[in-house]
């Protein structure tokens, strides 16, 4: 599993890293995470706002920082 | 261009319709985008289930459709993700689809309305809960 985060590196995208990293623990899933801070990267993911969560290309979340619960259900959902 | 930790942020989306109003509608939204309003995008994007598009609407504090005619397919397009826009219709202004000639004056002159509502309590009471919620200290 490929996992990004979208942000440029605010306070918020840093904190959505930390729990998708907890959830990850968490769950015991292995998986791949990126931080991707280029905004150009970003737009072309057609997300407008940021932190973002984006798992295997899919854009599970953005403008927001899902709970916990949350994170590892969509990461059970690939 | 994507905004970071905005504690409101607004996302606009015009119909871009075939018809004059349609493109009216696409002008005045990008106008409103040009003076700050709000950050224009893709409405084919949330229409085509792109998760990037449909993720940021959901994600978006205040989501602004202008139509151009009572047909209203960019609020429709918004609601059928689950999402209600604050919703302008342009023959709600009083333009008549077929017969109105596409010119900057009209157009400014939308705008214009449309901006003079954007900010108020009806329009602040969409607020929810969302954005990055860092109070603008991120």
């Amino acid at each position: 599993m490929k996992i990004e985060i979208l942000g440029t590196g605010c306070v918020k995208c840093n904190k959505l890293e930390d729990m998708v990293k907890l959830a990850i623990r968490e769950t015991g899933i292995e998986a791949e995470i990126g931080h991707v801070h280029d905004i150009k990267k970003i737009m072309e993911y057609g997300v407008m706002t940021t932190p973002a969560l984006v798992i295997d290309g899919e854009v599970k979340a953005a403008g927001k920082i899902p709970p916990l619960e949350e994170i590892k259900k969509l990461l059970g959902s690939k | 261009m994507a905004e970071c930790c905005a504690t409101e942020t607004k996302l606009i989306y015009a119909c871009s319709g075939a018809s004059d109003v349609g493109e009216i509608a696409d002008r005045v939204a990008r106008k409103l985008r040009d003076e700050g309003i709000a950050q224009m995008t893709c409405l084919a994007g949330v229409g085509a289930g792109l998760s990037g598009y449909v993720q940021s609407a959901k994600g978006t504090n205040i989501n602004i459709t202008i139509d151009g005619c009572k047909t209203a397919c960019a609020k429709k397009t918004l609601e059928r993700i689950g999402v209600k826009p604050t919703s302008y219709i342009l023959t709600g202004f009083g333009l008549v689809k077929g017969e109105t000639p596409v010119t900057d004056k009209i157009i400014t002159e939308i705008a214009g309305k449309i901006k003079s509502t954007i900010g108020t309590p009806a329009v602040l009471e969409q607020l929810v809960a969302g954005g990055c919620s860092c109070g603008g200290k991120c």
